[in-house]
């Protein structure tokens, strides 16, 4: 009779872990962190645990462009002016822990822990376009809030009519900012009702996953109908104002840059034409659409205004 | 020895390779490192090769007076002939690969961007250099008019800089760095009569 003799190191069939539960894994953890002590769990340590997020119907007939070109082509000057800087640098970035103070006119302001921010939020996938000032554009999907649901919880007063938000500025991680070709920290703003619209968003992932250093983690805006430069990156302040805010782009060239820089194809930036773009991954430019498809949703905002003049 | 060897055939040969390293290398990296925008980048890295080829012509006479190599000066046609090629490059790159032979579009970029029109100016200007840098042609013309026609290309060479400057939205650092080479071989050009040279 012939009795095998099993060696320590030869696993048996029931040793292996489930395909199920291995294809699974994030949510399990997820699930986990969600169960037991999900406020007390870092950002961090949910990272991939975007898979969960709450589909939405925004962008679905869109074809997302690739994850590597959404990743190797940024502009986020305080890495480098080239496209591919941000990239390479952008790992030298400690994004945890990461606080975001809150002033101005609102009942609760204060520096809050990210974690809290985000607390009991409920994660979304939306896939917006983004189109750059540059004439290329993008299309990402986003994982993140609504940014309504969070600036609802500082509890802005009546006389908070705008928004500003600050980029870190941190020279020894960013060595960008080490040179001054803009007056650093970025600086960004919206239009109380702008910030408040549901389809202005806070992200904090990409593709299901945290969001890399690159795109602006740990936590960025999103305003799809607008340039690329409003959706500001790496965000350590917002602060409710009565006035409009100062903004990084148009200190530095005002008449390229305005304050509301809604996509507009009828509206050319003084150095090139804004009627076309390059799609990321497509060879023919492509027709600009006004607010960049996003009219139905955002046109009556601006009833009246002349685009013309607030550019 | 250097000089001799500056004027055998073989070393223009091996001059000519290293004008094409530019180009060989865009072929080299192929699409994976033309990254997100390979348009973009053929439009900006031939357009930077252009101007450094329009700087390293220039840097030619100055560099054989100074290390006492007039055999370079057999190369400056070559070198400005680069220069003209990857223009053309430039060029070509944004008509078909950026615009797409969009005729519209193109005219209204040359007439409405001012930064498109002096790269254009300073492009169309090249094409007599080129022309009659042509030995048969460069024969028949007077000698004066001929030196005269190719000075220009300190003109050309300032537009081209400018042009680069205009494009640009926040960081200067590297248009400037290829500005300071120009104003520096400006200066290397005032130099002292012959005379003061021969003593020096």
């Amino acid at each position: 009779m012939l009795i095998k003799v099993r060696k320590p190191w030869e696993l048996r069939e029931q040793d292996v872990t489930s395909q199920q539960l291995y294809v699974n894994r994030r949510q399990v953890i997820a699930g986990l962190g969600i169960a037991g002590a999900a406020a007390a769990l870092p950002v961090s340590a949910l990272a991939g645990a975007f898979d969960g997020a709450i589909k939405t119907d925004w962008g679905k007939d869109e074809l997302p462009t690739s994850l590597k070109d959404i990743t190797s082509y940024n502009n986020f000057y305080e890495f480098g002016t080239d496209k591919g800087d941000p990239k390479k640098y952008a790992h030298k970035l400690t994004t945890d822990p990461w606080s975001i103070k809150i002033s101005g006119e609102c009942a609760k302001p204060g520096t809050y822990a990210l974690e809290d921010i985000l607390k009991g939020q409920d994660v979304e996938e939306r896939i917006y376009r983004l189109r750059c000032v540059e004439a290329w554009s993008m299309v990402v999907p986003w994982n993140g809030i609504q940014l309504s649901e969070i600036l609802k919880k500082f509890e802005p007063t009546s006389k908070a009519k705008y928004v500003s938000f600050k980029t870190l500025y941190r020279p020894k991680e960013m060595w960008g900012q080490r040179r001054n070709f803009i007056d650093w920290p970025y600086e960004e703003g919206l239009r109380m009702d702008e910030a408040m619209h549901p389809l202005t968003m806070a992200a904090i992932g990409i593709y299901g996953d945290t969001i890399p250093n690159q795109n602006g983690a740990p936590i960025r805006l999103v305003v799809p109908w607008k340039y690329g430069f409003k959706s500001i990156k790496s965000i350590v302040e917002i602060e409710f104002t009565e006035k409009e805010p100062r903004t990084s782009w148009n200190i530095r060239l005002p008449r390229e840059y305005g304050f509301y820089a809604n996509v507009n194809p009828t509206v050319d930036h003084p150095r090139w034409s804004q009627a076309k773009e390059r799609r990321i991954g497509d060879f023919f430019r492509t027709p600009t659409k006004m607010f960049n498809g996003y009219a139905s949703e955002v046109a009556s905002l601006y009833d009246g205004m002349d685009l013309r003049s607030f550019y | 020895m250097m000089k001799q060897a500056l004027k055998t055939r073989s070393a223009k040969v091996v001059a000519f390779g290293l004008s094409l390293l530019p180009l060989g290398w865009l072929a080299a990296i192929g699409p994976d490192g033309w990254g997100a925008n390979p348009v973009e980048l053929f439009n900006r890295f031939l357009g930077d090769w252009a101007l450094r080829f329009l700087l390293i012509t220039l840097a030619v006479s100055p560099f054989a007076r100074i290390f006492r190599l007039s055999a370079l000066l057999r190369y400056r046609r070559m070198l400005g002939l680069f220069a003209f090629f990857y223009a053309c490059l430039h060029l070509l790159s944004y008509l078909v690969f950026d615009q797409f032979f969009d005729w519209g579009a193109i005219w209204k970029d040359i007439v409405k961007r001012q930064f498109i029109t002096v790269g254009m100016l300073a492009f169309l200007a090249l094409i007599p250099l080129a022309v009659t840098s042509w030995t048969r042609i460069r024969r028949r013309m007077p000698t004066q008019l001929w030196l005269k026609l190719h000075r220009g290309i300190y003109f050309i060479t300032g537009a081209v800089v400018l042009h680069y400057f205009m494009m640009i939205k926040a960081d200067y650092l590297l248009a400037s760095l290829h500005g300071a080479i120009l104003i520096i071989l400006l200066l290397l050009r005032m130099r002292p009569a012959p005379r003061a040279m021969a003593t020096a």
